[in-house]
């Protein structure tokens, strides 16, 4: 599933990384601890959270999760933005929760990672 | 190559920038994503380890043609307990710490995962010392 189709299916608003948009995505994971997040294996999959603050950056970047997506609209802060830039990571930002995206990306067809 | 980075306490904005750096410098080097992966998560848990439970602490990166060194020493309350702080969901972290999405009792354990050899050298009230290594090939 291509990351701008995902953005149209949780209603979303791209906040930094529009070069992504054209980019397949096959995996997706939701959490709100990034521990949890640290132990998988997998790379290259959509971080599905409401961690709104640097750590959850910090962690797709180390996890190698080029994607986020930030639920129930949470505030994106400008550290936040340029740590995504400067790691080449999209953030896009859904009004609907975390249980609501998810099931709506899985509906959709993207896969989990467990 | 031999790299040092200065860790502060309690300090979440700054949490990450080395072992950020350390992926960066692996990159360029050419080094396998699926090795540096393993480095990066190993570091960043540790790191976070130091901001949340430590005052101060210095981690050393030693990078050599067949793997890479991490040492990363803190002034600290130190591990009571050892073997229970291997033991996955056991944490002592504060509340502030598990806002950021830590403390869930899994950083050591997933850092022993990540690593080829680890060791914990650790004194009550003076400070923590992780010994992590992690081979290339």
């Amino acid at each position: 599933m291509l990351l701008s189709a995902i953005c149209s299916i949780v209603e979303g608003t791209v906040i930094c990384g529009d070069l992504r948009l054209n980019e397949e995505v096959t995996h997706a994971f939701s959490s709100d601890l990034m521990s949890d997040v640290l132990t998988l294996k997998r790379d290259n999959f959509l971080l599905i959270t409401g961690l709104s603050n640097a750590q959850s950056i910090r962690t797709a970047e180390m996890s190698d999760a080029p994607y986020i997506l930030l639920c129930r609209g949470k505030t994106v802060s400008k550290e936040m933005i340029e740590l995504a830039n400067e790691n080449n990571i999209a953030i896009i930002s859904s009004p609907f929760s975390m249980f609501k995206c998810s099931g709506l990306l899985y509906n959709a067809g993207l896969n989990p990672v467990y | 190559m031999y790299f040092e980075y200065k860790v502060v306490g309690g300090d979440f904005t700054i949490a990450g920038v080395a072992s950020s750096q350390v992926k960066k410098t692996l990159k360029q080097l050419g080094i396998d994503s699926s090795i540096i992966k393993r480095v990066v998560v190993a570091l960043y848990e540790a790191e976070v380890n130091v901001v949340a439970h430590a005052y101060e602490g210095v981690i050393y990166v030693d990078i050599k043609g067949d793997g890479i060194k991490l040492k990363v020493e803190d002034k600290g309350p130190g591990i009571p307990d050892v073997s229970l702080a291997m033991t996955k969901g056991f944490s002592t972290a504060s509340s502030s710490v598990r806002e950021m999405g830590f403390g869930a009792g899994m950083g050591l354990p997933n850092i022993s995962d990540n690593a080829d050899s680890f060791r914990i050298e650790t004194v009550v009230d003076k400070g923590t010392t992780l010994h992590i290594e992690i081979k290339f090939h």
